[in-house]
């Protein structure tokens, strides 16, 4: 057997586990992620539950301390988007389709992929670990801004939580980077023959920049990441500033910038945002085309808008600091080409329903949680202008209605990008076809649950209320009126939080006793869909999407028949 | 289920009209899964040239994402350079940045390090030429061994001798008061010396591997992708000391 998937580096039993098949490290971290957000999903509800009902006792917590909510914050959103958004859609389903997509058969690199997982897992169990740190779990937000979080001690979540936060984020960086080797070599040198750059599925050109972004973006977090903990553990002062009085006593340090910090992290932070939605709209794409049974409308627009979103997502990140204090005249630059990203986004938006128009519309699970993510993108696409106009953000600065904007366009627009590619290639994954009736179920109460959630939250930020607040009974008097809207949102996340059980019992029921899946269940033309002998040669004859060409429903990517010039 | 392997030219039949139907199969070179039909091996290894042009974007994937990094850490150091505080005994607003006298010996390292990446180039280019080549991949002794052999050697040491430079510049410093924990221009010198340090050290572990694979006996093909690729990385870590040390001479 010649084919690199058959072989393995490892010896005897470790095989199974360390594997360096591309598949099996694709399920891997799919599974990861599925932990990861679960993990997520348990600690946002301890924090809706403690909003509406302060005095609430949880099992084996107790009543939750203020430090403790913001500590359960910071690992709620850190799980969310560093183990769930920026793993699964590109490592998870890159790993599991991006060969087969391509004809390449596998990876170029088996053993840099498979340290680039168990890096990820390594991260993920220190990050895990610093939930239950002595002095508390860090507290300082995932953003993690200095002096606060550099500075040890200043109070309860500041200590070794923040270390090990620091550590695991370091590791993620360079697991990150690892894993986005593969698809950046894979993709530019191993692709079969015929398989041109512009004959490419959307999904896998949307793997490709994202690796590129995920290349740059971690790095710098990394360098980031590293000046901190030397400011936390070695002296230095690169972010602390001089004469900063902690719990009476004055610090050593002195002369450091916390703005510096804001704008590293906010480097990798802003093309972050980007690599966590850039395969959800690849993938929406592709779907799209495929249960519309029409041709992606606008291929190579849909090429140069996701170039354009890759490169654009690299300058704007001051859009994050606009009341930090920095240049106001920035402040304008980036505001301008922040609302440059609407072009290229609205270029994707209209090609989604140009596509959709006049098509044969199949509303399969998977296409449901397509149309969903189009939905959820405009919605929370919307307010990004608005948050990127300095004048409107010195109002809604740090209030929920910024939450209500990630959780919209970065929360749920990806997660629905997730579910759609889980329902679509569960086939690839483990050979079954998911159960439909329960997918739909799972699609409403997700999709509902998302809108009822997250809209309210709007109307939070648009009253002034704070995000980050452990509690609004019996503080400050104007938010009072707003506490049946927080119980409102509470009910829905709840909701929201019952529909993903439904998707957990759909995966693990259909894993064993799903039905079997045909070969191509949806009449896709990918090559993933196809089965081609070990020895057999690879060769692509047409674009990815070519849907009703004339009498036939579907041409697949490697059908020599019916070539047509300029196909 | 492995298809079998046609031995004849088989023409190619009518097309098949039968929605997601695979086709015929294309026709095959007479001869079978010979050695020289490049088409019939498996990814990766068609040609003499595949594999190491996916290991060379590699390299430079990865040298992409160092650079990065200390571009990151440059330019945090150049703002910084430039940023004034607020002193709070006088209520005015300073620069307390004390520049650093760079420790002369730094010359010497780059010194060492520029003619280090010229001899790595020098053990590449003896691994791809063509007479030694196609001499050892005829069976004949390994030539190319022996004339890349010295200039591996002599970048390993030339290399040493950059880091034993680095850790004398850093003593130098130290005594003359400069830390980590001391003023941030002090501590931006130590973290971007010190992760080149890391990096470089990386370098050098890859240049005794590719002297370990020179010396086993391995192929031919392999030991020149090894060769390659470490060069590559060298020459990105020389590349890198450059710019570090431009902007630590002239941003001060």
């Amino acid at each position: 057997m010649t084919v690199a998937t058959e072989r393995s580096h490892f010896p005897g039993r470790l095989r199974r586990i360390f594997s360096t098949d591309h598949q099996v490290i694709g399920l891997q971290y799919f599974f990861l992620a599925l932990a990861a957000g679960l993990i997520g999903m348990l600690l946002s509800l301890l924090m809706r539950i403690h909003i509406v009902w302060p005095d609430a006792h949880f099992p084996l917590i107790g009543a939750l301390k203020p430090e403790s909510y913001l500590g359960v914050m910071t690992i709620h959103a850190t799980m969310m988007v560093f183990f769930v958004l920026s793993t699964v859609p590109q490592n998870g389903f890159g790993n599991i389709l991006l060969p087969a997509q391509i004809g390449a058969r596998a990876m170029a690199f088996p053993r840099i992929n498979a340290a680039g997982f168990w890096l990820t897992c390594l991260s993920f169990l220190i990050m895990t670990a610093s939930l239950f740190a002595t002095g508390g779990a860090p507290s300082a937000g995932w953003t993690q801004y200095p002096p606060l979080s550099a500075i040890k001690d200043p109070g309860a979540g500041q200590g070794v939580g923040v270390d090990l936060w620091l550590i695991s984020i370091g590791i993620f960086c360079l697991a990150s980077t690892m894993g986005a080797l593969n698809p950046i070599v894979t993709t530019l040198r191993a692709r079969a023959e015929g398989m041109h750059l512009m004959r490419m599925p959307l999904t896998v050109w949307s793997w490709l920049v994202t690796a590129f972004m995920s290349l740059l973006a971690f790095s710098v977090l990394l360098a980031a990441a590293v000046l901190l903990f030397c400011d936390r553990n070695y002296g230095s002062s690169f972010f602390v500033p001089g004469l900063v009085m902690v719990n009476g006593h004055l610090l050593q340090h002195s002369g450091g910038s916390p703005l510096l910090w804001q704008h590293l992290f906010w480097f990798f932070g802003h093309p972050e945002v980007y690599l966590a939605i850039l395969p959800g709209m690849g993938l929406t794409s592709h779907l799209l085309s495929t249960f519309s049974r029409r041709p992606v409308f606008g291929y190579a627009g849909m090429v140069y808008s996701t170039l354009a979103i890759g490169a654009l997502g690299f300058v704007v990140w001051g859009h994050h600091m606009f009341v930090s204090g920095m240049n106001p005249f920035a402040g304008l630059a980036f505001s301008a080409l922040t609302l440059v990203i609407a072009v290229p986004s609205s270029v994707k938006t209209f090609n989604w329903l140009a596509t959709l128009w006049r098509g044969r519309i199949l509303f399969t699970t998977p296409m449901l949680f397509s149309i969903g993510f189009v939905s959820l993108f405009i919605t929370g696409g919307l307010t990004g202008p608005m948050l990127a106009q300095p004048q409107l953000d010195v109002y809604l600065h740090d209030t929920y209605f910024v939450v209500a904007h990630f959780h919209m366009i970065m929360g749920m627009a990806a997660v629905f990008g997730i579910f759609a590619a889980t329902y679509f290639w569960f086939p690839k994954m483990f050979g079954k076809m998911m159960n439909e009736p329960l997918g739909k179920a799972h699609f409403w109460m997700s999709f509902l649950g998302a809108y009822a959630t997250f809209v309210p939250m709007h109307f939070l930020g648009l009253a002034g209320h704070p995000r980050r607040y452990s509690q609004i009974a019996g503080s400050a008097q104007y938010l009072q009126p707003l506490l049946p809207l927080q119980r409102f949102i509470t009910y829905a996340a709840i909701v929201l939080m019952a529909g993903q059980l439904l998707f957990l019992i759909n995966l693990f029921w259909s894993i064993f006793y799903g039905c079997r899946s045909p070969q191509n269940p949806w009449k896709a033309t990918t090559l993933e869909w196809e089965e081609f002998a070990d020895d057999e040669k690879i060769i692509v004859h047409r674009g990815p999407y070519e849907f009703s060409p004339g009498e036939k429903d579907f041409l697949t990517q490697s059908e020599p028949e019916g070539e047509r010039a300029g196909i | 289920m492995p298809k079998p392997i046609i031995h004849d030219v088989t023409p190619v039949e009518a097309p098949q009209i039968q929605a997601g139907g695979r086709g015929p199969t294309p026709p095959q070179a007479p001869g079978g899964p010979d050695r020289d039909d490049w088409d019939r091996w498996p990814q990766g290894s068609r040609g003499p040239r595949e594999k190491l042009r996916r290991y060379r974007l590699l390299v430079a994937a990865i040298l992409v994402a160092i650079f990065f990094f200390f571009i990151a850490i440059t330019s945090a150091y150049v703002i910084r350079q430039n940023t004034t505080v607020l002193d709070t005994r006088t209520n005015e607003m300073v620069n307390n940045w004390r520049p650093i006298h760079l420790p002369p010996v730094l010359w010497i390292n780059t010194i060492l390090l520029l003619v280090s990446s010229l001899t790595i180039e020098l053990a590449r280019r003896q691994m791809f030429r063509e007479p030694q080549a196609t001499q050892e991949w005829l069976g004949m002794g390994s030539p190319t061994r022996s004339r890349s052999l010295p200039w591996l050697g002599i970048t390993l040491i030339l290399g040493l001798g950059f880091l034993a430079g680095q850790v004398i510049a850093w003593r130098e410093l130290n005594a003359q008061g400069v830390y980590l924990a001391a003023n941030p221009s002090g501590a931006f010198f130590f973290i971007l010396t010190g992760a080149h340090a890391l990096h470089l050290i990386g370098g050098v572990c890859a240049l005794l591997w590719a002297a370990t694979v020179s010396v086993r006996r391995t192929r031919l093909e392999q030991r020149q992708i090894v060769v390659d690729v470490s060069a590559w990385y060298w020459h990105g870590m020389g590349a890198l000391w450059a710019y570090i040390f431009a902007v630590l001479y002239w941003v001060r």
